[in-house]
């Protein structure tokens, strides 16, 4: 029998299966090449695991998984945020089933190990069979690395990782106005919606700078709001202002309503009439410049900015992604409020995340439909790509490497491919 | 004589309750939602909550919290063919039940129920079970629907986005 006949897999090469330009389908549904994502990049790289705004007291705690490792991001009693594998040192039970709270320390069910805030293990029950055979104090919960900016918190497994901020790198600045949304206030998480479509994780993460698709895959949701805010939103499509660019790292932006990148800089334009009566009460307490800056800020910034590879601050809001397999993703969407700012105000940023975003959103419930038929379409042709190249023809590179095109390129896509590229090549 | 005339106008009322519960029902999956529409009274709210203890929807993230602006807008989105997840959206089988008469004013009754809904949509069925609580009102003497919650038991996990109502 030739050795021919048996199958083998190799992944040395998968970093080829995607071209500047193309990539393979079988990026989207190959379970060998989603194995080694998870290794070379969620498993190597700086993934945000919460917003601080979530971790405000000693105790405080949520819970989320990086790939498939469920970990505890936690603010111990020194003010510290800590980010331990969620596992208990013993036999491996999971040490905390909350999705959020307020905890003194994490208690394995399995044998009553428990462990304090920072990871450290406190206290095991009948320990003289232990005597001599290990030590508490080799056995705290696993921790990650932790990197914070602005508020968001980032957690990786490699020991040997770049510092956060070199790897935010030309996305800071983007990241700083995005905060501006907070109106003077800090910004707060304030709920989150969570679906999952059947499809592979880089179809979301290569939608939020394809502006491309916006109106048309979004026609219901325009339709349901005023012609005002409407021809605001899809200017983009015809305006000269309105870009995507790469920003290094996997990361890149797609601007669309350019006069909404830096809410400090107020154009004076007529505030939207939607929000009438919203102005009329703000009035009572706030003055006129206050007003305007917090009406202005309500549909937060006018770009998304993408981080690679699993969060998107975008527009008002998180997008955070998780790879569930080869062929599944979940999607958070995480809507943010002003950290003691009015109640009437953070009420309408509530009814607007509502209005678009999640699983009966007017919006979300199209994009899922749209990436699940890229799924489903994708197994068609094995050998027929599929293009990341719209706008190579008017791209254009700035000194420090950034590219810029249109607002409906595809530059973005070709930026995180491009660090897709790097890190899987990595062996 | 005067508790027993009540005790025979909550069961008679309840019993409207009930069968208008029903009929919304069948008019949601056959996705008759103009009809639906029509139910309503104009002043009040679809409710369907992330947070199982809120009872602050206003103050709230929820999946919706429609007034009768935002009902009509989700009709019209379901029903204007622009709309793919809606213009192919699964066909669905609802069973209400377990029905409970939580307080009964002299013309409107809160009426709390179990619902569980099968999704069929290429080949894939997913349930959607959830607590309901209707608040109708009988005041102009037909029925009309004053708030409907609907609390999904899995609603802080992630859920299937879906095309149409619960």
């Amino acid at each position: 029998m030739s050795d021919t006949l048996y199958q083998t897999i190799n992944t040395d090469a998968l970093h080829r299966r995607a071209l500047p330009d193309r990539i393979a389908p079988s990026l989207y549904y190959d379970p060998a090449l989603f194995e080694a994502e998870l290794e070379r990049i969620f498993y190597k790289t700086w993934i945000w695991v919460a917003h601080e705004s979530e971790l405000p007291n000693s105790g405080d705690f949520r819970t989320t998984t990086i790939g498939r490792q469920p970990v505890i991001v936690v603010r111990d009693k020194s003010g510290a945020v800590n980010v331990l594998q969620n596992r208990c040192r013993h036999r491996g039970a999971t040490v905390c089933e909350e999705h959020k709270g307020n905890a003194k320390g994490f208690t394995c069910p399995y044998h009553s190990w428990s462990y304090a805030l920072d990871g450290t293990l406190r206290a095991l029950p009948y320990g003289d069979g232990y005597e001599g055979v290990c030590e508490k104090n080799d056995l705290p919960l696993k921790s990650l690395r932790v990197g914070i900016y602005q508020g968001l918190i980032f957690a990786s497994f490699n020991e040997e990782i770049e510092p956060l901020e070199d790897f935010l790198g030309g996305a800071k600045p983007w990241i700083d106005l995005f905060m501006k949304q907070g109106a003077g206030y800090p910004i707060k998480a304030n709920g989150e919606h969570k679906f999952r479509f059947k499809g592979n994780w880089k179809i979301q993460l290569e939608n939020t700078t394809d502006l491309y698709h916006f109106p048309v895959v979004h026609k219901s949701w325009m339709k349901s709001i005023d012609d005002e805010t409407a021809a605001v939103i899809t200017s983009f499509m015809t305006s000269d202002d309105a870009f995507c660019r790469s920003l290094g790292n996997g990361h890149s932006l797609a601007v669309l309503v350019p006069e909404l990148v830096d809410l400090d800089h107020d154009d004076g334009a007529p505030l939207p009439e939607r929000f009438n009566d919203l102005v009329t009460k703000l009035a009572e307490r706030h003055s006129p410049d206050e007003v305007r800056r917090i009406v202005r800020s309500l549909m937060g910034v006018g770009f998304n900015l993408n981080l690679f590879p699993n969060l998107a601050l975008s527009m008002a809001f998180f997008r955070v992604l998780r790879p569930l397999s080869a062929e599944e993703t979940e999607i958070r969407h995480v809507a943010l409020a002003m950290d003691g700012g009015p109640d009437e105000a953070n009420r309408v940023r509530l009814r607007i995340h509502e209005h678009f975003q999640g699983p009966f959103g007017f919006g979300s419930p199209d994009d899922a439909e749209a990436w699940e038929r890229v799924q489903r379409g994708s197994h068609a042709g094995p050998d027929v790509p599929i293009l990341v190249n719209r706008g190579l023809n008017r791209e254009t590179t700035a000194a420090n490497g950034e590219k810029t095109a249109h607002a409906t390129d595809e530059t973005g896509m070709r930026e995180a491919y491009r660090q897709w590229r790097a890190m899987m090549e990595q062996a | 004589m005067m508790d027993e005339r009540n005790t025979l106008f909550s069961q008679q009322t309840f019993a409207r309750a009930v069968e208008f519960i029903w009929r919304e029902a069948e008019m949601l999956d056959r996705r008759d939602y103009r009809a639906w529409l029509d139910l309503w009274d104009t002043s009040g709210f679809y409710v369907v909550p992330i947070d199982p203890s809120t009872t602050d929807y206003a103050a709230s993230l929820n999946y919706a919290y429609d007034d009768q602006d935002m009902r009509e807008k989700r009709v019209q989105r379901m029903t204007s063919g622009y709309s793919a997840s809606a213009s192919d959206a699964a066909r669905t089988v609802r069973t209400v039940s377990r029905f409970t008469l939580e307080s009964a004013a002299s013309e409107v009754v809160e009426v709390k129920s179990a619902q569980v809904i099968i999704a069929y949509k290429r080949g894939v069925t997913t349930i959607f079970a959830a607590d309901l609580s209707h608040t109708v009102s009988f005041a102009s003497g037909e029925p009309r629907l004053v708030e409907k919650v609907i609390r999904l038991i899995d609603s802080t996990e992630a859920l299937s986005a879906i095309g149409f109502l619960l």
